[in-house]
């Protein structure tokens, strides 16, 4: 298997203060890695700073084994790395047309192949394309910001907590489309305060505490760990 | 009245060109630009400056040289917009400045502005053409010069081409999806650097050309745009700032209502009702008729 994307020593934070202190993963072609930890460990901080919204303080970015450090998200999106971020992640006053289209922004105009593919995959998106993406329920929302993310058929998707905030069956519906995706070939760097879904989700996971690597292993090996259940599945 | 009703339509479109810019830039940059009225004020006498006569088209005051003269003062207005942000407000952005040192940084724009325009041309009234028009008559009373129709449809030409670019577009809809959310813009690949050029460029020749609408329809004093900044704001603040079809319609409400208020009192009291209006809308409902919520 081909690396996707390795971070080695991730050093960022907003202001004087650093969150984290030297992160390190590894995520492998066709993979889904889940991050987790408790609130504050930097998870978000961490995908952030891996498509380059913040920027490293010290650390390498290799995306296929290529540098890419310090590049900025017009370019890791040029790159074949999509992010999805935890909350506002849809244009409000855009259709979801338009937001599909603003997906596909640097990709020409041969979208509706994209297009087609991505309605496949989300049906209920297809049903009334000129729909204002503000007038949409939570979990719409949370497919369209999915579906957006995938119009430039990207390697690797980054996902910042996709079901925070949606009721249970939204939730068994976003982690079934995730798979979805992945089994199209699309690696995942998914990132979850919902810890025993994202690890039975995941082929591999890292646990993250206060900024550091704490652990890592298989999503089935962490979920049945017992330091891992005490400290973040709730026994 | 009917009378009065007209002549509020006009005036209206010229507000419209001027709000419409500045919401769209609001809407982008967040940013409030007292200095827009004044971006008018150098369209005017830009398009003074390059006006060379031509002759007469149909029964209009001005010929062919009026609409290359347009050309030019939305093109160098464009221009200027474009560089007073690269040169004062970018690096404030970048510092991170508030909204309020952006505005008293527009607010300073505005008075260097002015005062080059009166150093460049002094303080007294000028005209782009002189001698009378006859206006044509139409039913309920109603009395327009063919300038005035002109002002109407350019206005009317121009809100239509805006209104295409930012639903039919790529690059209108990039400047609605960075108004609606600039760092997922960023996130979806989109250029916002040029998004906020395109928006100041497009703001700006609007500017130019509502102050040479505004020339023709009156005449040129180096005040004319800074007095036009308060039915530009009232405007856009009624329609809901960041909301250019709100800009559209607050545009209609304040320049009608300006106009038809002289029919009991004193047009001296005009800017008073754009006051009057922002006022009642702030009490009720803040975020203006279209706008979201701040």
């Amino acid at each position: 298997m081909t690396v996707v994307l390795e971070a080695d020593g991730i050093v960022s934070g907003y202001g004087e203060v650093d969150i984290l202190h030297g992160v390190s993963l590894l995520v492998d072609e066709g993979e889904i890695v889940s991050v987790i930890g408790p609130n504050g460990a930097g998870k978000s901080t961490l995908l952030k700073s891996v498509f380059g919204l913040l920027k490293l303080r010290k650390g390498k970015l290799l995306l296929d084994g290529v540098d890419a450090t310090g590049l900025p998200p017009q370019k890791m999106v040029r790159k074949g790395v999509s992010y999805v971020p935890q909350s506002d992640n849809v244009f409000p006053s855009l259709t979801i047309f338009e937001n599909l289209e603003m997906g596909a922004f640097i990709g020409g105009d041969n979208i509706k192949q994209r297009l087609a593919e991505v309605f496949d995959l989300f049906p209920a998106l297809a049903e009334r394309p000129h729909a204002k993406a503000g007038k949409l329920s939570g979990g719409q929302r949370q497919m369209l910001a999915l579906a957006r993310a995938l119009m430039l058929q990207p390697r690797l998707l980054l996902l910042d907590e996709p079901t925070a905030s949606l009721s249970p069956r939204m939730v068994g519906d976003i982690l079934t489309k995730i798979r979805d995706i992945n089994e199209k070939g699309v690696a995942i760097l998914i990132v979850e305060q919902n810890a025993r879904e994202a690890l039975n989700l995941c082929h591999r996971g890292y646990v993250l505490v206060m900024g550091r690597n704490a652990m890592e292993d298989t999503g089935q090996n962490l979920l049945h760990s017992e330091e891992v259940g005490r400290l973040y599945l709730g026994g | 009245m009917a009378q009065l009703v007209v002549i509020g339509l006009i005036m209206s479109s010229i507000i419209a060109l001027g709000a419409i810019g500045l919401t769209l830039i609001y809407g982008i940059l967040k940013f409030a630009n007292f200095a827009h009225g004044d971006l008018m004020t150098v369209g005017a006498y830009i398009a003074f400056l390059t006006f060379t006569g031509g002759g007469h088209i149909g029964p209009l005051s001005f010929g062919y040289g009026m609409i290359l003269a347009m050309l030019a003062a939305m093109l160098v207005v464009g221009a200027m917009s474009v560089l007073i942000d690269r040169l004062v407000y970018r690096p404030l952005r970048r510092r991170n400045a508030g909204l309020v040192i952006l505005a008293m940084a527009s607010l300073g724009m505005a008075i260097i502005v002015r005062s080059l325009v009166y150093l460049g041309w002094g303080p007294d009234q000028r005209f782009y053409s002189s001698g009378l028009q006859y206006a044509h008559q139409f039913p309920l009373g109603i009395a327009l010069k063919p300038d005035q129709m002109f002002i109407g449809a350019t206005a009317l030409v121009s809100v239509v081409s805006v209104y295409l670019l930012l639903y039919r577009t790529k690059l209108g809809k990039a400047m609605r999806a960075t108004a609606d959310n600039m760092e997922l813009a960023k996130v979806a690949g989109i250029d916002t650097e040029r998004v906020v050029i395109a928006t100041w460029a497009i703001g700006g020749s609007l500017a130019g050309l509502a102050g040479v609408l505004l020339g023709i329809q009156s005449h040129l004093m180096p005040e004319m745009g800074f007095i036009f900044i308060l039915p530009l704001f009232a405007a856009s603040i009624l329609g809901g700032v960041g909301s250019p079809h709100g800009a559209l319609v607050g545009a209609l409400v304040v320049g009608i209502s300006q106009e038809v208020s002289t029919e009991w009192i004193s047009p001296a009291y005009k800017p008073a009702i754009a006051f009057i209006l922002l006022f009642a809308i702030l009490l009720v409902r803040p975020r203006g008729i279209f706008g979201v919520k701040v």
